[in-house]
């Protein structure tokens, strides 16, 4: 299993994810100028400020060279992974349904929460339990999940959100208190939380380790199928 | 003839000079200086820059120790932790920037003491910051210098990929109209990667890195914090640096790369006095000449003027030095990292800094001018005739019960929970982080992925009630104190770095108390065989009324056996048994409960005795490190009583507890008491003072509250300011 | 030809930063204020006006979640020398 794990200018926490995907499978990082996804078998965009957070978040890194092979991948069906800033920029990128708006607070968020898996049916959740909770932490100044009430509803008639906050635990004001969503076909996932830090039993939790263990099963399924 | 002399004479004095200093100048360039030469010496001779009042003192710093690898003089000190790994640090202030403009003057703090780190060849791994303000439930400009000061930093550090673990915040009527924002940093290196700031090779080409140069901070250096602040200084505003953490995250990349390439023969960041501090000082330590053609430098706005070219403190900007051979490579990594590069100069012989524009040689003098020969005043220092501070509102009429007493000290503001703050800083990016803020006395870290990778632990500390009580006993406990929460960890000392944030020197009785608190430091370093690799040091922190506390601010990094045994501050489990370790004499001078009682910061602070101390914290360590000990915290404001309810707090759970005859519940005796808690047979040999036990802390004879109660009292302290 | 964008929160949409700068008002004296959004403004010199709106609905703006307002001016000065009252604007 192969982790590709894209660096944009302004990238902070993709060397975190590569850590995390590299205790499941092998990891590279992916360069935002290349073109090459060097044969992964799935793409993290990962945590950070890419350009700075400037025009809005994400709205600058969508159009990174990577960015072209990163849609062409998603299209046919490539698992790939957006975290806190990487679901931005794959909401800006038209991959994901919706958009993230400042926190309520107008202030930075950092807090260890925890999120209930919603559905359990895709790749990403695939090795949890429907209404496990994940103690995750998020740390964002733009996590509020947006989109219009009528895709609400039809987001989650389709099982498309995938984490929610748990009751008193939404920690931006979130509509529905969405966590994560997928889009229709399940193998583009974003989140806000950041699973890349609840990995390492020296610090605290490991439920983080699920999603990308839930990667790995679903790529090793397909590979044997 | 006589009136361009007047008007000479007259503009030095505009620029900070003093007539002695001008006379001094004018005798070794033995001429009349150019404007842009002037300029550049009243930056370089600023009490900024030049640490005139200071030098000598800071001499007394013990500085020796086999781990130092770095001592004091560079951009920041460093320390051998262990795997052929080193850990760059410093602490420095943004004080007089930050009363200016909040959230820009601590953000560039961050900024600057981030490229101090990465400009020894050290990637920033944490950064800690220590502030201060005045009281927030009586002033409205105190809250909103603390409300955009956390935010500034916030963004600083989370934008750039850097973790804030730790930090303290004092509230203080004296701090009202001078506020401290210091800010420390810690760096990453593998030792053949540290690189020192000296220029060498002449023939060798000077390259500039990072943003444009604009006319942010134009004499910043002595302007603002060479004076005591006065009124109209909003007009000083245009002057403020703005900073760009994007900007400064991919240089920071760059350097790195450059670095690990091998590619560069020095390395300087661009910090106060901006190209004319950074050129002077990499000359000047490798003793050797700089020519600077102001032309090739890239500019943000047109028309600048030679003199503000050169000491624009605009941010994200770093020096090196590159063999001509090398060049093109250098230019070529910082193109892919979209760095602005530009050679501006090269290296001579003959130690000569000349600066051309157009052609013409705008300033050409020596480097040591510039560098060494700033003159050096001595303190003349003697204690104040009388009472330099009064005491604060009383909040306490002293008739309260111990529990009202706990409940309100609980409540303080330099006690309560600073989660609304730490709330806004990220503490994990980078995933070294093993103990976050509440979780332990310090922050720890690993250096590495592995279970036997070295970890240390930092702390910042100081307190300035207790220094204006007694300056020498009162610095003396910041280093204990700071020792003391590495001890929690189960971390040893390895080196401090100190930040000095006092008033008007010129005075006796601030001589006094910078004479007397730099001897305390020396002490307690003496006694804990602590070097002191670099600091900082901020004076004319004055108002109209007065000094601030005196406010020495000590950094300290360590080192321990396994993160695995990383120690908590809070009791972990029912049936533990508790201990009161130390030498542990506490009294009520420069207390929080004095303050709260409205007392002013008078009275002597209690000795301390050195073995007894260094076994106290020879104890906790290894009990921490041992896996004896369920937890240690060290007892600081509020006392022990304050101590065992954040113990009780962090851990969820209660405990019954009896006092020692005779010990002052709420005294303090900072450095030198801990809570610790295990097993009662693993504290056999410890003074047993009660039992980990119930939802409710008990103290015999004293109080009996609820956990519950305790933490709420705590997590609403602040939230009404934040 | 000096252009500029006026990039606005999608009515609908909860916008604390207007919200806050509503609250703030008063306490500082000034009522009587309603309706307090906070968005953002772009200016850019462009050879062909003509593309604007594409410029704004492929980058500069987020359609789903915020409004614009493009607004002319027939000389390339900056903000000061032109007041905004005076240009036709041109809104989408």
């Amino acid at each position: 299993m192969k982790f590709g794990v894209v660096r944009f200018p302004g990238s902070c926490d993709d060397i975190d994810a590569l850590q995390a995907a590299a205790r499941v499978g092998d990891a590279v990082l992916l360069w935002h100028a290349d073109h090459d996804l060097q044969g992964v078998d799935a793409v993290i965009v990962p945590g950070g400020f890419s350009y700075g957070d400037y025009l809005r978040p994400g709205a600058i890194a969508r159009f990174a060279p990577v960015m072209a092979e990163v849609e062409e991948f998603g299209r046919e069906g490539g698992l790939v992974l957006g975290i806190c800033n990487g679901f931005q920029v794959l909401c800006e990128a038209g991959l994901l349904p919706g958009a993230l708006l400042p926190n309520v607070s107008l202030k930075f968020v950092f807090r260890q929460v925890e999120v209930e898996v919603v559905s359990t049916t895709g790749p990403f959740t695939g090795a949890c339990g429907v209404a496990d909770r994940l103690s995750i932490p998020v740390k964002h100044t733009t996590g509020r999940y947006y989109a219009p009430e009528a895709e609400l509803d039809r987001l989650e008639a389709a099982g498309q959100v995938l984490l929610r906050y748990a009751p008193g635990h939404n920690p931006n004001g979130s509509l529905r208190d969405v966590a994560g969503v997928c889009n229709e076909r399940g193998n583009v996932f974003g989140l806000m939380p950041h699973p890349e830090h609840a990995v390492d039993p020296l610090g605290g939790s490991t439920d983080g380790l699920r999603i990308f263990e839930s990667m790995r099963a679903h790529v090793e399924q397909h590979v044997l199928a | 003839m006589s009136s361009s002399t007047s008007s000479l004479e007259k503009r030095h004095r505009q620029l900070g000079l003093t007539d002695g200093e001008y006379a001094r100048i004018l005798e070794l360039l033995g001429r009349t200086p150019g404007d842009v030469e002037l300029a550049m010496l009243s930056l370089m001779w600023s009490e900024h820059c030049g640490y005139k009042h200071s030098r000598q003192l800071l001499r007394r710093l013990p500085k020796e120790g086999r781990q130092v690898l770095m001592g004091p003089g560079e951009n920041a000190g460093a320390v051998d932790v262990g795997a052929g790994l080193a850990v760059a640090f410093k602490v420095e202030s943004h004080n007089h920037p930050s009363a200016v403009e909040p959230f820009q003057g601590a953000a560039t703090g961050v900024g600057g003491i981030l490229r101090d780190v990465f400009a020894v060849g050290a990637r920033p791994i944490a950064v800690l910051d220590s502030l201060r303000f005045g009281e927030p439930s009586a002033s409205g400009r105190s809250r909103y210098l603390l409300d955009r000061a956390v935010a500034g930093i916030g963004h600083y550090g989370n934008s750039i990929g850097v973790p804030t673990v730790g930090g303290e915040i004092y509230f203080e009527d004296s701090y009202e109209q001078n506020c401290l924002v210091n800010a420390m940093c810690l760096g990453l290196a593998p030792h053949d990667r540290l690189i020192r700031s000296a220029a060498a090779g002449p023939g060798n080409v000077v390259i500039l890195l990072g943003a444009l140069t604009g006319r942010d901070g134009i004499g910043g250096a002595s302007v603002l914090a060479s004076a005591e602040l006065g009124e109209g200084d909003e007009a000083k505003r245009p002057s403020v640096q703005i900073g760009d953490p994007f900007t400064e995250k991919k240089l920071l990349e760059c350097c790195l790369e450059l670095l690990d390439r091998e590619l560069l023969v020095s390395l300087q960041d661009l910090g106060a006095a901006g190209l004319t501090s950074a050129a002077s000082e990499m000359a000047s330590k490798g003793g050797v000449g700089l020519t600077l053609d102001l032309c090739q430098i890239p500019l943000r706005e047109p028309g600048m003027e030679p003199f503000e070219i050169m000491v624009s403190e605009s941010q994200e900007r770093m020096l090196c030095v590159a063999t001509p051979e090398r060049v093109g490579e250098v230019l070529g990594v910082c193109e892919r990292w979209e760095v602005a590069a530009t050679t501006i100069g090269c290296v001579t012989e003959g130690g000569r800094f000349r600066v051309l524009h157009r052609g013409v040689a705008v300033a050409d003098l020596p480097v040591s001018v510039l560098v060494d020969d700033c003159p050096l005043y001595d303190l003349e220092p003697s204690p104040p005739v009388a009472d330099l501070y009064s005491g604060s509102d009383a909040v306490l009429t002293g008739s309260e019960s111990p529990a009202q007493t706990l409940l309100a000290l609980l409540r303080s503001a330099n006690i309560a929970s600073r989660r609304p703050v730490f709330e806004q800083y990220d503490p994990i990016v980078q995933s070294r982080t093993v103990r976050r803020p509440d979780e332990a006395d310090a922050a720890v870290l690993t250096l590495g992925g592995r279970a036997d990778s070295p970890a240390i632990a930092v702390s910042i500390d100081g307190n300035g009630r207790r220094v204006a009580c007694d300056p020498r006993r009162g610095a003396a406990e910041a280093v204990y104190e700071c020792a003391a929460n590495l001890a929690c960890v189960g971390a040893e000392p390895l080196g401090l770095t100190n930040c000095l944030n006092f008033g008007n020197p010129e005075k006796s009785h601030v001589a006094w108390q910078l004479t007397e608190a730099v001897e305390g430091l020396a002490e307690a370093c003496d006694v804990l065989g602590i070097p002191v690799v670099g600091g900082n040091v901020s004076l004319y922190n004055e108002a109209p009324t007065g000094p601030i506390f005196p406010t020495p601010v000590v950094g300290v990094v360590g080192r321990l056996a396994d993160a695995r045994r990383a120690g908590r501050l809070g009791f972990a489990r029912e049936g533990d048994a508790i201990g009161l370790v130390g030498p542990f004499e506490p009294s009520l001078a420069g207390s929080e409960l004095a303050k709260l009682l409205g007392r002013p910061p008078v009275g002597e602070l209690p000795t301390v005795q050195a073995a007894p101390v260094r076994d106290a914290h020879d104890t906790v360590r290894n009990g921490i490190r041992s896996g004896a000990l369920q937890n240690a915290h060290d007892i600081a404001e509020g006392g022990l009583v304050v101590a065992l309810s954040e113990c009780c707090i962090a851990g969820g759970i209660g405990a019954s507890v009896r006092l020692p005859d005779g010990l002052d519940p709420f005294g303090e005796a900072p450095g030198r008491g801990f809570i610790v808690s295990g097993s009662p047979a693993a504290l056999g040999g410890f003074v047993v003072i009660g039992t980990v036990a119930g939802e409710r802390l008990r103290i015999d004879g004293l109080l009996d509250l609820a956990v519950s109660e305790l933490r709420d009292a705590r997590e609403r302290g602040l939230t009404e300011w934040v | 030809m000096r252009a500029r964008v006026l990039v606005r929160p999608k009515a609908g949409i909860l916008d604390p930063q207007g919200q806050a700068v509503e609250r703030a008002l008063p306490a500082l004296g000034f009522d009587g204020v309603r309706n307090v959004h906070v968005g953002r403004l772009i200016e850019l010199d462009v050879d062909d006006p003509g593309r604007l709106p594409e410029m704004c609905e492929r980058l500069l703006t987020n359609p789903l979640i915020e409004d614009y307002e493009i607004v002319e001016s027939a000389s390339a000065d900056s903000i000061g020398s032109s007041a905004g009252a005076e240009l036709p604007g041109v809104s989408r």
